[in-house]
């Protein structure tokens, strides 16, 4: 197939922003409904990619290639199984954030919509690039729209947060670019397929990882560099905290399944120690650190760092079910955080607070958001059926395959992370009514029961049926161990 | 022998008409707009003589002048950048009263200096070019002469770099007095690690030039010319002479130093970092965002001299997209300067810009692009630039220059991202006059289109680049 479909999948967006930018709209319904049908076409196009690529083989499909700097990088896309579900995924959660800046929006809603269209191309570009330039620049460039959203239509605090995610992140993947350089000269090559085929020597490979882990690590987040999130999150507006949990952290994840271990297996097996360590830390002490917290989205925040300690210990089991367990848990977090998030942005555009004291008995006046909000509060801690659980429950069955220590941990975080959602529940849903205002609150629009019921169908549909995504990355995965064994036993 | 003129004309035709347009100014009263447009028609015929004269490498007058491909790319870049800076500026020179007649022609005697300077091949061609650049720098410095603030920054850039220019021409004395030639390649065949008295020569020409293209620690006369000087003046500061100050190093490093590479490349790596970090510092507390400029310029130069610390052509090749890159992104910085108008005065403290993306979003939509390029975040132009550089200099394996320049870029960001809080984050307290400035609107307009567009095919500069040094 010659069309370029995956860069026109890019480009959709930021075509379509260009649109809004030049339009000229008073009242904003224009912008909103142009930026509502371009993501959802880009929705659609993602699924007939998702629809028309080839389970059953490792390779990389739908194959661009172009010239770009001097003929020796070259512009190179392409998807496998495990990427085109985080395109879909981008694709999807994109048209939900557009519809709840409708109502959590007042202020420079063009400029809004602008943002998140060009922060989607950049999304789709880091997950559909072949050449590591590419990956960095879209990697990067997805700095500056999100930076805008914090620091423009933020919280209180949100000049602090935008300038330490934007530094925290900048600083992380400098180094990234430095060892990417350092790559090229080795190789002379940039294409990943390439560098995948040639073996980078054993001296290099070490200090290569960490300077990738540096920037993934901070993406992530992993513990210790993680603080940056809780600020983001809390400060920014709920679709900005919703494109963060569900697609930005996810960038790391997919980072070190595309690029770390293929690249440096040697080095992934010796720094495994490492990786389980800082997992497990993450899962426990962001776990309990979220218990303590008195802010909804902090504490979210903090959930999410804890299920990102999963995802990083299933990646470096480098068993079959630990990685297929990160990829499920990457893709139900990606849905049931932004759901929460959303969850949050309800409540907060009624009566303006974050704070879990301000509310309580909730299910008496808001009866279809408290059953929507217990319904992801439950995903959130893993309850079986929903497709929180089948990514924990992988996870955990490759890490007791690699170290029993790590699972049993691991497994306790998993009582720890029960603890804090339910005494999150049983405290703004359920509970005396501290606030009297709450009497007054309307209950879920037609606009936001239409985001948060298609995202609680699809958690629990993949609770239930969870064949669609593991048939999708199955090879992928298969062969992403197979070439990591194969590059063990040939040292 | 008989001297082919041809290679001249390109300088032949440029002093004449300088010294056309300077009779119609003694003889015509308020002649100052017909002399800036023959200005500008001066320097568009002459970027077309250049153009279309051909590349190949020719010397004249006993191979003291060369003209070839590199320095062809460096005149039309300075042509280039002169008729932008002076274009976007006529209507701040206007209004501010010194629309005198001399301006223009002064800008067209220090680009002829230029031309000296980058075509050179002899010391003594090149300290002739280089002081009669500077000359003109000092009467352009304080050509505001009744006020203070420009007065003393002129006489602080005179007095600066009449010092670095005695230490330049004592280091080319000391290089003819050990070397027995003032030709280029001569020196360069003479020239040895033995020679201990030519290498110390070398530090000399080193100093005068480091101070010419303001990198640390000969920088002091930055900050203050930079902010003392008139605005327009400033932007001419900051662009042209830095184009050809970075050619004339390269130049040297190519040619007559190419042999003691490994003494000169010390100096350069602690002056490349040591640009890197004091840019990157004392940007933070800037409040004069043309003082800031100033800062980031310094730090600019350490980037570009990060890739001549390599040695390398491609480290050469890096540092001419670099200081290509920032000449664009630096008309389009102080092409909105020209913009920020309000009763009757231009702005120039970054605190006048808050909140003005709310009453102008154009002009902090391109305020955004340029800063963030500025800030070498990507998919933006000055990515690039700092790209390739780093590209070269890990490629000689210099690690430890390649981290400190990329944590440096990170610690200008924040003075940047401190900008664009300021224009984005901050609650607006005044509005600018809607000043109609078609010719800075047009320079910001371009500004912003290449560095946005730059990602779609950004080997254009590099094959261009590329084609210089094969020769």
């Amino acid at each position: 197939m010659n069309f370029p479909i995956l860069s026109t999948l890019i480009f959709l967006p930021l075509l379509s922003s260009l649109f809004i930018f030049l339009s000229r709209d008073k009242k904003n319904h224009n912008s909103i409904y142009i930026s509502l049908f371009s993501s959802i076409a880009t929705f659609l196009l993602s699924l007939f990619l998702w629809y028309s690529l080839d389970n059953n083989s490792a390779e990389f499909q739908f194959v661009e290639e172009k010239s770009w700097i001097n003929n020796y990088i070259k512009f190179k896309l392409g998807v496998d199984g495990i990427s085109i579900l985080f395109i879909v995924l981008t694709t999807f959660i994109t048209p939900i954030c557009i519809i709840s800046c409708i109502n959590s929006i007042k202020t420079r809603v063009k400029e809004f919509l602008i943002a998140i269209l060009i922060l989607e191309t950049f999304m789709i570009g880091v997950f559909c690039s072949l050449d590591l330039v590419i990956f960095y620049l879209f990697f990067e460039a997805g700095l500056i729209p999100m930076f805008l959203i914090i620091g423009v239509w933020g919280g209180p605090r949100r000049v602090y947060s935008a300038f330490k995610f934007f530094l925290f992140t900048l600083l992380g993947s400098v180094l990234m670019l430095v060892a990417i350089i350092v790559i090229y000269w080795l190789t002379g090559t940039t294409d990943i397929t390439e560098i995948y085929k040639i073996k980078i020597p054993k001296d290099y490979q070490n200090i290569l990882w960490l300077a990738f882990l540096s920037s993934f690590a901070v993406k992530m987040p992993m513990w210790p560099v993680h603080t940056w999130l809780p600020d983001a999150h809390v400060e920014a507006p709920t679709a900005g905290s919703v494109i963060l949990a569900a697609i930005l952290l996810k960038m790391a994840g997919y980072g070190f399944l595309r690029f770390s271990i293929p690249m440096f297996p040697i080095a992934s097996e010796y720094f495994t120690p490492l990786i389980y360590s800082l997992s497990i830390i993450a899962i426990i002490y962001t776990s309990l650190v979220a218990l303590m917290q008195d802010d909804m989205k902090k504490l979210i925040a903090y959930s999410s760092v804890a299920h990102m300690g999963y995802v990083t210990l299933g990646i470096f089991t480098l068993t079959k079910q630990g990685i297929e367990g990160s990829i499920y848990q990457m893709i139900s977090h990606g849905l049931i955080s932004a759901a929460l998030f959303l969850c949050v942005g309800v409540v907060y555009d009624r009566l303006h607070s974050r704070m879990i004291s301000s509310y309580g008995g909730l299910v008496s006046y808001l009866p279809k958001y408290s059953f929507l909000f217990i319904v992801f509060a439950l995903a959130a801690l893993g309850l079986p059926g929903t497709s929180g659980f089948l990514g924990e429950f992988l996870v955990l069955t490759g890490a007791f395959q690699k170290s029993y220590l790590a699972a049993m941990l691991a497994t306790f975080g998993v009582v720890l992370g029960a603890a804090y959602m339910l005494w999150l529940t049983k405290r703004v849903i359920f509970g005396t009514i501290n606030n009297v205002e709450i009497k007054n609150l309307s209950d879920v629009n037609k606009s936001e029961i239409i985001m948060l019921a298609t995202l609680a169908f699809f958690v629990i549909f993949f609770g239930f049926y969870p064949f669609p995504l593991m048939e999708t990355f199955n090879v992928s995965v298969n062969s992403l161990i197979d070439n990591y064994q194969l590059a063990l036993i040939s040292n | 022998m008989i001297t082919n003129l041809n290679i001249l004309i390109p300088e032949i035709f440029l002093s004449l008409s300088t010294f056309s347009i300077l009779m119609i100014g003694v003889f015509l009263k308020k002649s100052f707009n017909i002399i800036f447009n023959l200005t500008s028609l001066i320097i568009i015929i002459t970027i077309a003589i250049i153009i279309s004269s051909p590349n190949n490498e020719e010397k004249i007058f006993l191979e003291s002048f060369t003209r070839d491909a590199f320095s062809n790319y460096f005149k039309v870049l300075i042509l280039l950048s002169s008729l932008f800076v002076l274009n976007s500026s006529k209507n701040f020179i206007v209004e501010n009263k010194l629309d005198k007649f001399e301006y223009p022609i002064i800008i067209l005697l220090s680009i002829l200096g230029m031309f000296f300077m980058v075509s050179s091949n002899d010391l003594i061609l090149f300290y002739l070019g280089l002081e009669l650049q500077s000359l003109s720098l000092y009467i352009l410095a304080s050509i505001d002469r009744d006020n203070l603030r420009s007065t003393e920054s002129g006489i602080k850039y005179f007095v600066l770099s009449a010092l670095s220019s005695g230490l330049l021409l004592y280091g080319c004395s000391l290089l003819y007095g050990f070397t027995g030639s003032t030709n280029f390649d001569l020196i360069a065949s003479q020239l040895n690690k033995e020679n201990t008295g030519a290498v110390f020569a070398m530090v000399f020409i080193l100093v005068g030039l480091a101070f010419k293209v303001s990198a640390v620690p000969f920088h002091m006369w930055t900050p203050d010319v930079y902010e003392g000087a008139p605005t327009s003046i400033t932007s001419y500061f900051a662009v042209v002479p830095k184009v050809a100050g970075l050619a004339l190093l390269i130049k040297f490093m190519f040619i007559p130093f190419s042999n003691i590479l490994l003494e000169w490349q010390t100096i350069i790596i602690f002056i490349s970092i040591a640009s890197m970090i004091l840019g990157a510092v004392a940007a933070m507390v800037q409040k004069n965002f043309k003082r800031l400029l100033a800062y980031s310029s310094i730090g600019h130069i350490g980037y570009a001299l990060a890739g001549v610390a390599t040695g390398s052509v491609s480290g050469y090749e890096s540092a001419i997209v670099y200081i290509s890159i920032y000449v664009i992104m630096n008309i389009g910085a102080f092409s909105c300067l020209y913009l920020l108008k309000k009763d009757g005065q231009y702005r120039e403290n970054i605190s006048d810009l808050s909140g003005i993306s709310k009453k102008h979003p154009l002009l902090a939509i391109s305020f955004l692009i340029i800063l963030f390029s500025l800030a070498g975040v990507p998919p933006l132009g000055g990515f690039f630039a700092k790209f390739y550089v780093f590209v070269a200099v890990l490629e000689r394996e210099m690690y430890t220059l390649a981290i400190i320049g990329l944590l440096t870029t990170v610690m200008s960001a924040f003075y940047y991202l401190k900008i664009i809080k300021t224009i984005y984050f901050d609650d607006s307290i005044i509005a600018f006059e809607q000043t109609k400035n078609r010719t800075a609107q047009i320079s910001i307009f371009a500004s912003c289109t290449i560095l946005i567009t730059f990602f779609l095919y950004p080997s254009i500069l590099n094959n261009l680049v590329n084609s210089l040094f094969i020769s």
